[in-house]
């Protein structure tokens, strides 16, 4: 195989996040997610169940933004809500903002009342988060991302739910925060960000460097984001993103030399 | 045989019915389906004070760059394509619009469910620990009477009901006495923005007779029932440039062209507003069609 690229270091990393989730709706948010559900999918967990991103429950695995594949079910916006409460579903957003106690910001930079930049808006955030397992890709990781406090908090992290009531942390779950240089989740002393695995190339300096708050380590040490396999490289390569499209979202860092 | 009512109206006697100051729910997702033609017979109005509420697209962007949004209710507005809406984002970060309430999708949906309940709120978990809440601290919770298994009493958001004086839709097929039809993949949320208003007004592709609703579509696409509707207008390439499919797609690249002009300096939205905003429907459909002429010279 050719040497591994990171953008396909953090699609197998991303489809780590949905190996052990069963048969739920994977809910990915924006391109690298997507590639990384459908190499979850073909590999790890065929139980997933995922959609074109609109309306349809797909029955196959299409490559990135195709149409035409087999349909088995309908999930227009309306559904998606019912899932949310129900449960069986795992998002993956994009965050503009991710603190020290893993709090999401979509919605504005600044003071809300009136920000220096609007962004988004809420979506789905608050709702996802005390409903259903939510993680965050994050596709250039660095110290305006990993903030001391988010300007606004929409996705609820664990300690934030937890303060909020026993409705807000019952089903509060969030799972992994996977970017350009590492993978994390929110396990910490505190509820607060820890280090998982850094990437092949990268080191936890460089890590902790473009975050601004001090990350949380593992008792065992930082470990290394594993590379795909030769045959993950295949699915990825040839079968979902023959177009390379996701070197534009994750630039092509060489892991080996 | 006796018959309902014929219903039909233009875009400009439905904006003739509406005052300043009134609640206007407005129908579709973002940059899809949404009822363009009646925005922009808002924007060409003297109307002033509205409150909008919205799953916001360009229909948002538009308004409030008109200045006719004194009150936003909204969970994201976006183009999808073109992620931040560049009229949204100006008039939030200028401070133009008075009141803003910002909710999670699944609250929007629930204050929706409740105003069509006749409800004054139904209870969610979403927004609990969110700066929704702090945001908007008229939006209070409720305690379950219930005991969860553990014992719990749970404090749950209780969503207040998004009651609309008045609903905006547009859908592919509709007959001269509002029974409307969806033929794309999504309902969205037009029946129940239909339902949560008093006065509620559906625009449409094409009218046809009652027995063509059902002619080449499955009965369960008729999403809005005549009981539910003040006024049907007929509006060809009415949701333009949001998404009406399968009778057209998204015009890619006149967003395209709203977006830059719209993020660009003021001269160069004056530009956008003469060229296409400055007539009325006909004009403006007439100066698409230019502008795609254009194109495809260049």
């Amino acid at each position: 195989m050719p040497d591994v690229t990171r953008a396909e270091v953090c699609a197998a990393a991303i489809a780590d996040a949905f190996k052990d989730d069963g048969e739920i709706f994977a809910s990915p948010m924006g391109m690298l997610p997507m590639l990384g559900v459908r190499l979850a999918k073909l590999t790890s967990n065929p139980d997933l169940v995922i959609s074109d991103g609109e309306s349809l429950f797909l029955a196959g695995v299409p490559p990135l933004f195709a149409t035409g594949d087999v349909v088995e079910g309908w999930i227009p916006f309306r559904k998606v809500f019912d899932v949310i409460g129900y449960g069986r579903r795992h998002v993956m957003m994009g965050a503009s903002q991710v603190d020290r106690h893993g709090n999401q910001n979509i919605s504005a930079i600044g003071d809300f009342d009136r920000p220096t930049r609007q962004l988004l808006g809420s979506r789905g955030a608050p709702g996802n988060t005390v409903n259903n397992r939510t993680s965050y890709w994050v596709p250039k990781h660095s110290s305006r991302v990993f903030v001391e406090r988010v300007d606004v908090v929409t996705g609820v992290g664990p300690k934030r739910a937890k303060e909020a009531g026993p409705a807000a942390s019952r089903y509060n779950d969030i799972h992994r925060i996977v970017t350009n240089l590492a993978v994390l989740d929110v396990a910490g002393p505190d509820d607060t960000v820890r280090l998982l695995s850094v990437h092949p190339g990268v080191s936890a300096e460089q890590v902790q460097e473009a975050t601004a708050f001090e990350l949380a380590l593992p008792d065992g040490g930082v470990s290394v984001t594993r590379e795909p396999s030769d045959s993950e490289l295949v699915i990825i390569r040839e079968l979902l993103d023959p177009k390379t499209l996701r070197d534009r979202e994750v630039r092509p860092a060489e892991v080996k030399p | 045989m006796s018959k309902p009512r014929d219903k039909q109206l233009t875009t400009d006697q439905v904006v003739a019915q509406l005052e300043d100051g009134m609640t206007i729910g407005i129908g579709g997702w973002g940059p899809r389906r949404k009822p363009m033609a009646l925005v922009r017979a808002i924007l060409r109005s003297d109307l002033k004070d509205l409150t909008i509420v919205s799953w916001g697209g360009a229909d948002v962007g538009l308004l409030a760059r008109a200045g006719k949004i004194r009150k936003l209710v909204y969970a994201f507005v976006s183009l999808d394509s073109v992620p931040l809406e560049p009229n949204f984002q100006r008039a939030r970060q200028d401070g133009t619009i008075a009141e803003i309430v910002e909710l999670d999708e699944g609250m929007f949906q629930t204050g929706l469910y409740a105003a069509a309940q006749r409800l004054p709120f139904l209870p969610v978990r979403a927004g609990l620990g969110s700066d929704v809440l702090v945001n908007n601290p008229q939006i209070r919770t409720v305690t379950s009477p219930y005991a969860h298994a553990d014992g719990d009493f749970e404090e749950l958001v209780a969503v207040p009901a998004l009651d609309l004086d008045v609903a905006l839709v547009h859908l592919n097929r509709a007959d001269v006495h509002g029974n409307a039809a969806y033929l794309g993949p999504d309902p969205y949320f037009d029946d129940l923005f239909c339902m949560a208003a008093d006065r509620a007004f559906v625009s449409c592709e094409q009218i046809v007779d009652t027995a063509g609703l059902t002619v080449d579509s499955p009965v369960q696409r008729l999403l809005v029932s005549r009981m539910m509707v003040a006024g049907v207008v007929e509006t060809p390439n009415g949701a333009h440039f949001t998404t009406c499919t399968p009778d057209y797609e998204r015009d890619e690249s006149f967003q395209k062209a709203y977006a830059a002009a719209a993020g660009g300096p003021d001269a160069e939205w004056a530009a956008f507003e003469q060229r296409f905003l400055s007539g009325d429907e006909a004009a403006y459909q007439e100066a698409v069609r230019a502008f795609h002429q254009e194109a495809a010279r260049a």
